[in-house]
């Protein structure tokens, strides 16, 4: 079964993210929580990280939504681990790049990311996909 | 009535949305616009475009008869007695929030009680929130049974003679479900309270008359009705509208203006503060024609087809949630839904790439969503355009979209 160009969006990683969220959860006692939704559509993320020296060592995130916005939460997450705050930052600024089919620097490993880059063809679709990131930047540059 | 031959009116509807002729479900979002209502607005600006009740030249003149004629032909539209009832505002919100600040912060004061549903529009609660907020008053809701309609054993045990004020939404946009409004204001007038009517959903498939809801209030927009964007009415009864006090203050709605008083227009220009929505008001009156010519009663016969058929053939889709009333109820035709565990941006999205065009999302009715304990919803809605092939292709790309789904996951 396929459709004219959606399996440009709904990339099987993508999916796979969907089924088997990363980082699925809260951390209780968290240093940085984050709740955020998206209003015209009622996809909501509740976001938990603890940032210690200026390091994410841990990222979860709960919430309801579509696949799109589910598996980004997932892979941003994931990529943001073990990350500083200014390279998560980094990664949240290409990510809005990708978003906005801008060029981005190709000097970032994005792993999974990289997936959702067919998002920017459905421009309704984007905001599903920058709701995490955004709760993410919106904790971090707090705590820089 | 022969949809397929009055879609021919419609230019939007004659294109290609992603390789697919169109198939356009999102009409209780936004309806489309027929070439009669895209002429009139274009005919208006060419040849007559002036400001309204003031000029002396000829342009004035005829701006102002296509304006107030508009006015009296939404009289007709809803069967109100005066022209002085009609007044031209933005939408139903604008309409609703006139009432509630106008009406409401002069009659509703501490211990009042302001009842509405679980069903309402954002637009029919937030302004009653407010207004609780700042006067002190009890928000009140009727429940939902479970079929997603209302009781009138219910209606009478929330009202109450505290109850000041019953805005209530005469046809859901998400449930389908249609509010016996003339039984609620009835018991709203019996407590003493007054009946305001949310009839977004309603004014555009059902022939209106606010003398037989015999409702104090009735809100409406353009838009959804073949009217262009921006234009609306506010049906009030005239006792009421005489004593309310304007809410927007400026020039177009003052009789006398002193240094430190004024005084205002006579109705229903009072409540029209800066230069009208002229062009809009002539799109709505054109729109008004339109209907009318085809014949409202049809329209409903027309759409209650439709429903019924909607009804029989996504129910049998397996996997599908509809809520609302089900299958042989009385509803409107607006069938919204869940597929599976696909969540509705995605059922919208898949449907969207077969030039499909359906909403998802809350739809503007969070509490709603609530009570039907979902985040989000996909919502297909019909209007006089719309044909049983439309419902097919629906049905034919719903069960796609599930075996696409199943397939990746």
């Amino acid at each position: 079964m396929s459709f004219n160009n959606l399996d440009q969006l709904y990339r099987q990683v993508i999916m796979d993210h969907y089924k088997k969220p990363r980082n699925k959860g809260a951390i209780e006692d968290g240093s940085v929580t984050v709740d955020m939704n998206n209003p015209t559509c009622g996809d909501r993320i509740h976001l938990t990280m603890n940032v210690e020296d200026g390091i994410v060592t841990d990222a979860k995130f709960d919430g309801e939504g579509c696949s799109i916005s589910m598996s980004s939460a997932s892979m941003m997450t994931q990529a943001i681990k073990g990350k500083d705050i200014d390279h998560a930052l980094k990664l949240s600024s290409v990510f809005s790049d990708m978003m906005l089919g801008n060029d981005y620097p190709d000097d970032l490993d994005l792993g999974d990311i990289e997936a959702l880059q067919g998002v920017a063809k459905f421009p309704a679709r984007i905001k599903c996909a920058t709701l995490s990131w955004k709760a993410m930047e919106k904790g971090l540059q707090n705590e820089k | 009535m022969n949809a397929a031959e009055l879609r021919k009116h419609f230019p939007i509807l004659d294109q290609e949305v992603n390789g697919y002729p169109l198939v356009y479900l999102d009409s209780a979002a936004t309806s489309q616009k027929p070439v009669q209502v895209i002429e009139a607005v274009n005919d208006y600006y060419r040849h007559s475009n002036s400001n309204v009740h003031r000029g002396v030249h000829t342009l004035g003149n005829r701006a102002t008869d296509l304006y107030e004629g508009a006015r009296d032909k939404v009289r007709k539209f809803i069967n109100a007695a005066s022209t002085k009832e009609i007044v031209f505002l933005r939408g139903t919100t604008t309409a609703l929030n006139l009432v509630a600040q106008s009406y409401g912060r002069a009659n509703v004061k501490e211990g009042d009680e302001i009842v509405i549903t679980t069903m309402e529009h954002h637009s029919n609660i937030i302004p009653w929130q407010q207004l609780a907020k700042v006067t002190g008053a009890t928000l009140k809701y009727i429940p939902l049974q479970e079929d997603g309609t209302i009781s009138l054993e219910d209606v009478r045990n929330t009202i109450t003679p505290n109850t000041k004020i019953v805005s209530v939404m005469m046809v859901s946009n998400v449930l389908g479900t249609i509010n016996p409004i003339e039984e609620i204001t009835k018991i709203a007038h019996e407590n003493g309270a007054v009946m305001v009517v949310d009839g977004a959903q309603a004014a555009p498939h059902l022939a209106i008359d606010v003398q037989k809801l015999n409702c104090d209030f009735f809100a409406f927009s353009g838009h959804k009705m073949c009217g262009p964007t921006g234009i609306g009415a506010l049906y009030g009864r005239q006792a009421l509208l005489e004593e309310m006090e304007p809410i927007e203050f400026g020039g177009e709605m003052i009789d006398f203006v002193g240094l430190y008083e004024s005084t205002w227009k006579e109705l229903p220009w009072k409540f029209e503060g800066g230069t009208p929505i002229i062009a809009g008001a002539v799109g709505l009156g054109a729109a008004i024609d339109f209907l009318s010519e085809i014949g409202l009663d049809n329209i409903e016969q027309h759409e209650h087809k439709l429903a019924s058929y909607a009804m029989d053939t996504l129910s049998d889709i397996p996997g599908i949630v509809i809520f609302g009333p089900q299958r042989g109820k009385e509803r409107a035709s607006v069938v919204t839904f869940n597929l599976d565990d696909v969540h509705p941006h995605d059922v919208a999205t898949v449907l969207d790439a077969e030039g499909i065009a359906v909403r998802a999302g809350h739809h503007c009715a969070q509490p709603l969503m609530k009570w039907c304990q979902v985040s989000a919803t996909a919502r297909a809605s019909f209007y006089l355009y719309n044909t049983e092939e439309d419902i097919d292709r629906l049905a034919a790309s719903l069960l796609k979209t599930k075996e696409y789904f199943s397939d990746v996951f």
